[in-house]
């Protein structure tokens, strides 16, 4: 069997997996002719020879392990403060090495182009001086802030960490979804995963061929370490966190403690003399990056808003005066704009002369008279998203709306057709996920790539595979019932 | 170390003595009155007044209830939320600095917070205080003692245990001080007490129930009560663990370790002062503190332990972590998008 290459016949699948059904989607898993796709191979093999029980038994340790641990995220509104386990399947989602260089490849375009972008914008306008974007999309973005321009960022980077989203459609393409280029979140899990299914099955890692992950770490240390303000030798690095109630407070702590710095509220941190210092029970300390995961609104009430308990009066000035480096930096959020979105692969070829290596998803601008017309009549077919929310809201998923969501979007879309943009519904890839009652079925997923730019660009091979759980159902957030799986990039293809 | 970090797990602490010594008062002076006769609104005003003016919440009891009974004084102190140092606003603060530094301290003491935490705000513990008060303060002792317990157990022996400890003896020293003053009126405001009659002695005895000092009181003077040998007892003696003047020897210890100087020396105000409070406990004698009477030399005592916790803040805290409503905080800092 070893020896063979010919493709392994649906009989040939572990017990576990011979009632499942592909389904009319791209399988990640089970080719098309119900073959299992090669870089599946050698997991199975190891992952079949477990019995049910034993299977079980592995699933309920590894849930009561984040449990214990406190691998978890806030869920809101919740009186008591609940924390809830990100719900983790324990099947991997696995990346051949030849589709891995392709994802790497066009991630670190699209995370170069966007940062030449934000430049741009900032300073010499060049992009919207020539037409290539229309200026007014640029300056009526909701995070464009003028107060920025001409002002010098450390390096010129905007972006230091990306997170950007990816999708597969039914032919299993990967495409772009969206970019978050403010405070990505969920690398915690990344982590926490991959050390929990090494805990779970140490033979399908031993028999070799994962990528790891857990330089991660250590690679954002070395990143903001680099970022630091000029002449600082030994820089303070601290993670600025909204708080203990933030959903991902956990996230956080896990981080700083991963790399060996302080977790710090806005009220531990002062500016003098545009300095800015944290308090300690020694005195004040002086602090060089920050690695911020609060908005940029909130980051400065002299600045911002003035009602933000969460941020450092004076402390935009002190940045502008180069004696503390951001993270990211300010105004990146203009590139979370959906409306800016569509742009990118023009900004792609406008600053690097290339063409995008990763495929938007086709989009729809409601402020163009042709697209929008178009948006109004297929309601019914589109997916429409407002330019500037996440995690799942201000969406309207036209085929599974009712024709009262559908008329409120339409008012909203001619209300105000900057804010909105319009998608075909992408049918997500599926892959085989345990679930309760159904044994292993076939469950949409999405991949979140973290990306760190410094002196390098670094890729963390693999990421967030998050999954939907509900049935049918296409909405990853774990607000919605998404849970996560360990994803793994492979030194070869199989 | 932070300075909100240190100022919590300081907090955090105080505040779960404060609870413990709440629960210890209440519940000994609701035993005390199974002993009286004749309870008419004169004698239960006399004996539950002094127990809200010991806790220097007086005004606040006045604006919130009109008579003082068993029934309104107990409510006060033991769930009344507009009460800011109720057993029930003490553990709400304590939990609220905890989850503040969470990642600061053990599992086990942060769960077993929220345990306590949990419990004083469920229908089962105004069923219990109802049904069975005893055991419901019983409760209460037990967590404030299984927290410390798991401090001791689990705790990490660095500038963080310190602010602990520190937060720990400064409440206690306070506190015995304030439960011993609550019998005061049956004292002369100079001078040696006369010995005590049946009705105070068994006053004077509450009060060291209140102290968890009765069987060490006992195994030292007998069971005779007598008003001096309880205030040198509960000032004085360096054995007793919850005695000012222990707990002032180990306030001193806890704030010499903060940053690491000498016994004997000092090197901020908090150590100066606690210093100067534990040379002069040390030595005094029961005499000395009778000829300035008993009221006014623990009312001097207090302000002093105030000098010690405000010297502390100026030395490590410096400025008030209690900035906006809670609600409002804790608005902005969900709000903030962390895309997921």
């Amino acid at each position: 069997m070893a020896t063979s290459r010919s493709p392994h016949p649906v009989g040939d699948l572990p017990e576990a997996f011979r009632q499942y059904a592909p389904g009319d989607f791209y399988d990640e898993m089970i080719a098309a002719d119900g073959t299992v796709r090669t870089h599946y191979r050698n997991f199975l093999r190891h992952f079949g020879a477990l019995g049910p029980q034993e299977f079980e038994a592995k699933r309920q340790a590894v849930d009561l392990a984040f449990l214990r641990q406190g691998v978890t995220f806030n869920v809101y509104g919740d009186a008591q403060g609940a924390e809830r386990v990100f719900p983790f399947d324990l099947v991997p989602r696995i990346i051949p090495a030849h589709e891995w260089a392709r994802l790497e490849a066009g991630l670190v375009q699209r995370i170069t182009a966007l940062n030449l972008f934000l430049h741009d914008i900032y300073h010499e306008q060049h992009i919207l001086n020539d037409g290539t974007i229309p200026p007014h999309y640029v300056m009526s973005a909701k995070h464009f802030r003028r107060e920025f321009v001409n002002v010098k960022v450390p390096g010129d980077i905007y972006i230091h960490i990306c997170g950007t989203d990816i999708i597969r459609d039914d032919r299993g393409e990967y495409l772009v979804l969206e970019d978050n280029a403010r405070c990505p979140s969920g690398v915690s899990y990344v982590l926490e995963n991959r050390r929990a299914l090494k805990r779970t099955f140490p033979e399908v890692f031993e028999a070799g061929g994962v990528r790891p992950v857990e330089t991660y770490p250590t690679e954002l240390l070395k990143m903001l370490q680099h970022i630091a303000p000029h002449g600082v030798a030994e820089p303070t690095v601290v993670l600025l966190t909204p708080g203990a109630y933030n959903s991902a407070y956990f996230e956080h702590t896990y981080l700083a403690r991963q790399m060996g710095i302080e977790i710090v509220e806005g009220r531990d941190l002062l500016v003098r003399d545009q300095h800015v210092f944290m308090r300690t029970t020694k005195g004040l300390q002086p602090v060089h990056v920050i690695y911020r995961r609060i908005d940029d609104d909130f980051l400065d009430p002299t600045v911002f808003r003035r009602d933000s308990a969460l941020g450092v009066p004076g402390l935009v000035n002190a940045y502008r005066a180069g004696h503390v480096s951001l993270a990211n930096s300010i105004g990146t959020g203009v590139a979370d704009d959906k409306v800016m979105y569509y742009f990118v692969p023009r900004i792609i070829k406008y600053y690097l002369d290339q063409e995008p290596l990763l495929p938007n998803v086709p989009t729809y601008l409601a402020s163009e008279e042709a697209d929008r017309q178009y948006m109004l009549e297929n309601l019914d077919r589109l997916v429409v998203k407002a330019a500037n929310e996440a995690g799942g809201y201000g969406m309207l998923m036209g085929p599974q709306a009712t024709a009262a969501e559908r008329a409120e979007f339409r008012a909203r879309i001619q209300a105000d057709p900057r804010n909105y943009i319009g998608q075909p519904m992408i049918s997500l890839s599926r892959h085989p996920t345990h679930c309760e009652g159904e044994g292993f079925a076939g469950r949409h997923i999405d991949l979140r790539p973290f990306i760190l730019y410094g002196e390098k660009t670094v890729v963390i091979p693999g990421g967030l595979t998050r999954v939907a759980l509900r049935r049918g159902s296409l909405v990853v957030n774990s607000s919605q019932g998404g849970g996560s799986k360990e994803t793994w990039v492979l030194y070869g293809n199989q | 170390m932070l300075s909100r970090v240190a100022n919590s797990l300081y907090w955090m602490s105080r505040y779960l003595e404060r609870a413990e010594n709440i629960a210890r008062l209440v519940d000994v002076n609701l035993q005390l009155l199974l002993d009286f006769r004749n309870l008419d609104d004169t004698v239960l005003t006399a004996h539950w007044l002094p127990i809200v003016q010991s806790s220097g919440d007086e005004e606040t009891f006045r604006r919130l209830h009109g008579r003082t009974t068993g029934q309104t004084v107990t409510e006060f102190m033991v769930f009344q939320p507009a009460n800011p140092n109720s057993i029930v606003s003490s553990v709400d603060q304590a939990r609220e600095n905890a989850r503040m530094v969470r990642d600061q301290i053990t599992v086990e003491l942060w769960e077993e917070i929220n345990r306590l935490y949990l419990f004083l705000h469920s229908p089962r513990a105004r069923e219990l205080w109802r049904g069975s008060p005893s055991d419901f303060f019983h409760t209460v002792r037990n967590g404030s003692l299984l927290l410390q317990g798991l401090t001791d157990a689990t705790v990490v022996r660095n500038e963080g245990w310190s602010f602990i400890q520190a937060g720990r003896y400064l409440e206690r020293a306070d506190k015995t001080s304030r439960i011993l003053d609550v019998r005061h009126a049956s004292l002369p405001a100079h001078g040696a007490p006369a010995s005590a009659n049946q009705a105070e002695a068994l006053g004077w005895s509450a009060v060291l129930r209140s102290c968890s000092a009765w069987d060490a009181y006992k195994a030292l003077h007998g069971a005779e009560i007598q008003p001096e040998l309880v205030a040198e007892f509960l000032l004085l003696s360096d054995e007793f663990p919850r005695s000012v003047r222990f707990c002032v020897d180990r306030l001193d210890e806890a704030l010499r370790s903060i940053s690491g100087t000498a016994a004997g020396r000092f090197c901020n105000d908090a150590e100066k002062l606690a210093g100067r409070l534990l040379a002069e406990l040390r030595f005094s004698t029961a005499e000395d503190i009778f000829e300035v009477g008993l009221h006014d030399y623990i009312d001097v005592a207090q302000s002093k332990l105030n000098a010690i916790g405000d010297a502390l803040f100026q030395a490590y805290i410096f400025q008030s972590f209690q900035q906006l409503e809670d609600h409002e905080l804790r608005q902005q800092e969900e709000q903030q998008q962390q895309s997921r």
